[in-house]
């Protein structure tokens, strides 16, 4: 190797490294003044702590309400992502199958759901109307609703690749609409269905808007108002807010080291083809 | 064979997303010309006067506005000029641990934004922040600066942790992007003997095109309706130096100020209808799904 490349190489690596350096160094901090005291937490220094203080993930578990938070994000986010992906994935079947004039129409309807901001105020009136709002099964449904139009996109694209005479001899076979559905088509679409449960968990478990207009009831909070929450509450308490954080992102690190591939690989198959 | 895909399989979807996301942006087509407000129980209609609130000279929706597309443009622009150079060089450059530095920059994207601005806020503090403790440490302690509260600089400082935490997912498409290009263009293009800037320019630049496409519109349509970073971090200070059109929203709601509240919302629904129309043709295009 000569000498001037070795050198863009050393650059190269320097630049990387340094890249992945600024993109951990906050993390980190959260992690090592998350074990400190008050008082070495005071400045958020990036020091690693003197003496290890566990006392602080009981207290912030306690105070923050965390348990009940992290439950209930587990539920907004489970619970939302398969009733949108399954709902998602009917539609976009039949959608995609017959490409008459309506069903097209249909279709761009769903997705403009992609571009459509939501328009908060008037929906607090439709929630109040269906008595969704202030409800767990309300911020499941409302978090379905937002995330189907961007999953029909996706699956849509996707079943194009499922050829379509599967289906159809199922169907000349004797086989209902439903089971052709269920045994058939929905296996075959386990890439584009993981994909899209992924990107819904992910999206939901970190969203903040939906619950900070339509929870009321702390008790229903997710695990990002309930950070809030606590910031406001001990926000001179960095060692405290620092232990609520890492407690908040540490599940989202244990699907991340899980499941890095399929998330890596999720995120841009909707944008690359292949 | 119409029979075997019978149209209300779609009726889930299609009552859900009707009810919870359609239904609201009607109903606020209607209330935007109306005095809507918590003070009162009668609502009247006031024809545009919402509209002429909002777009009079010097309004703060209109600075509202501003402030959402100058932060789309520059997180636009600084997302993708920064994750095609780390895409660039974790694909060609850096051989050993790529896959590692990939996972590393990805990392910030996972987090919740409401935790990414409280870590932030401290960073940022003007005295004991690392920010400006760094910047002292090197010597350069005349940089330090009140990232949060300058008038002139608190937008910028949303914009960079945006950025931050935003760039390692345009990375991550881009790096997919770059893989599904064939090698064989580069051996021809290098036997050729052009150089890695002419392969870049002539070869990587074009092919990426759809995919570029692709993120530009996810950035804009994220960015456009930017909230969470900005209440944690300014709450739209200092003053209205970084306020959004969802931070007023929320604002306008907040205080019962209903009707201009849903006027604002149907501006923004007219104009994110006509960016969305163009973005999934964009996105519909054949070679790109």
């Amino acid at each position: 190797m000569n000498p001037l490349r070795s050198i863009r190489a050393t650059v190269n690596n320097l630049l990387a490294s340094g890249a992945g350096l600024i993109a951990l160094v906050p993390i980190y901090l959260v992690f090592v003044n998350a074990l400190k005291t008050q008082a070495d937490a005071s400045s958020l220094s990036t020091e690693l702590p003197h003496n290890l203080q566990w006392g602080n993930v009981g207290t912030v578990i306690d105070q923050g309400n965390l348990v009940t938070a992290f439950f209930n994000s587990v539920l907004y986010s489970f619970g939302s992502t398969i009733l949108a992906v399954f709902l998602a994935a009917l539609a976009a079947y039949v959608l995609a199958r017959l490409r008459t004039r309506r069903h097209e129409i249909l279709y761009s309807l769903l997705i403009l759901g992609i571009a459509v901001p939501t328009n908060f105020v008037t929906l607090t009136k439709v929630m109040q109307f269906t008595h969704l709002i202030d409800t767990q099964i309300g911020i499941i449904l409302l978090y379905a609703a937002t995330q189907i139009p961007f999953d029909v996109f996706l699956i849509y694209a996707f079943i194009g690749s499922v050829p379509k005479e599967l289906d159809e001899a199922a169907f000349i076979d004797g086989c209902t609409p439903i089971r052709t559905f269920a045994f058939i088509i929905l296996p075959l679409l386990t890439p584009v269905l993981v994909t899209c449960g992924i990107l819904n968990i992910l999206n939901v478990w970190n969203e903040f808007l939906m619950p900070l207009y339509f929870l009321n009831n702390s008790d229903n909070w997710p695990m990002t108002l309930s950070v809030y929450n606590f910031f406001g509450q001990y926000q001179s308490n960095w060692a405290l807010v620092s232990a609520d954080i890492m407690l908040t992102i540490l599940p989202l690190f244990l699907i991340y080291i899980v499941a890095q591939r399929w998330i890596l690989s999720g995120m841009s198959s909707g944008a690359v083809k292949g | 064979m119409r029979k075997a895909y019978p149209t209300w399989f779609a009726g889930g979807a299609l009552i859900l997303y009707g009810i919870l996301v359609l239904l609201p942006s009607l109903l606020g087509l209607g209330y935007s010309f109306t005095d809507w407000s918590s003070y009162s129980s009668d609502i009247h209609w006031v024809g545009l006067a919402n509209f002429k609130t909002i777009l009079a000279p010097n309004s703060i929706y209109v600075s509202a506005i501003k402030n959402t597309v100058i932060f789309t443009i520059a997180t636009i622009i600084l997302k993708t000029v920064i994750a095609l150079a780390l895409a660039l060089l974790l694909t060609s450059g850096v051989r050993r641990l790529a896959y590692l530095y990939r996972a590393l920059i990805y990392l910030p994207a996972l987090l919740p934004m409401v935790a990414v601005g409280i870590i932030f806020k401290s960073i940022f503090d003007p005295d004991a922040g690392l920010l400006n403790s760094m910047l002292r440490l090197v010597g350069l302690g005349g940089l330090a600066q009140h990232w949060l509260t300058n008038l002139s600089l608190a937008l910028w400082s949303v914009i960079g942790v945006d950025t931050w935490k935003g760039v390692g997912y345009i990375m991550v498409i881009l790096i997919a992007g770059i893989l599904a290009i064939p090698r064989e263009y580069y051996e021809s293009a290098s036997l050729d003997g052009a150089s890695s800037w002419q392969a870049f320019i002539h070869i990587t630049l074009p092919l990426l095109r759809p995919v570029l496409a692709v993120t530009t519109v996810l950035n804009l349509l994220y960015a456009l309706r930017v909230f969470d970073i900005v209440y944690v971090l300014t709450n739209g200070g200092p003053g209205y130096a970084t306020e959004t059109v969802y931070t007023t929203i929320f604002n306008a709601f907040s205080l019962g100020q209903w009707g201009v509240a849903t006027a604002l919302s149907t501006v923004f629904l007219i104009i994110m209808i006509a960016l969305g129309y163009v973005a999934i043709r964009v996105m519909s295009r054949p070679e790109v799904a």
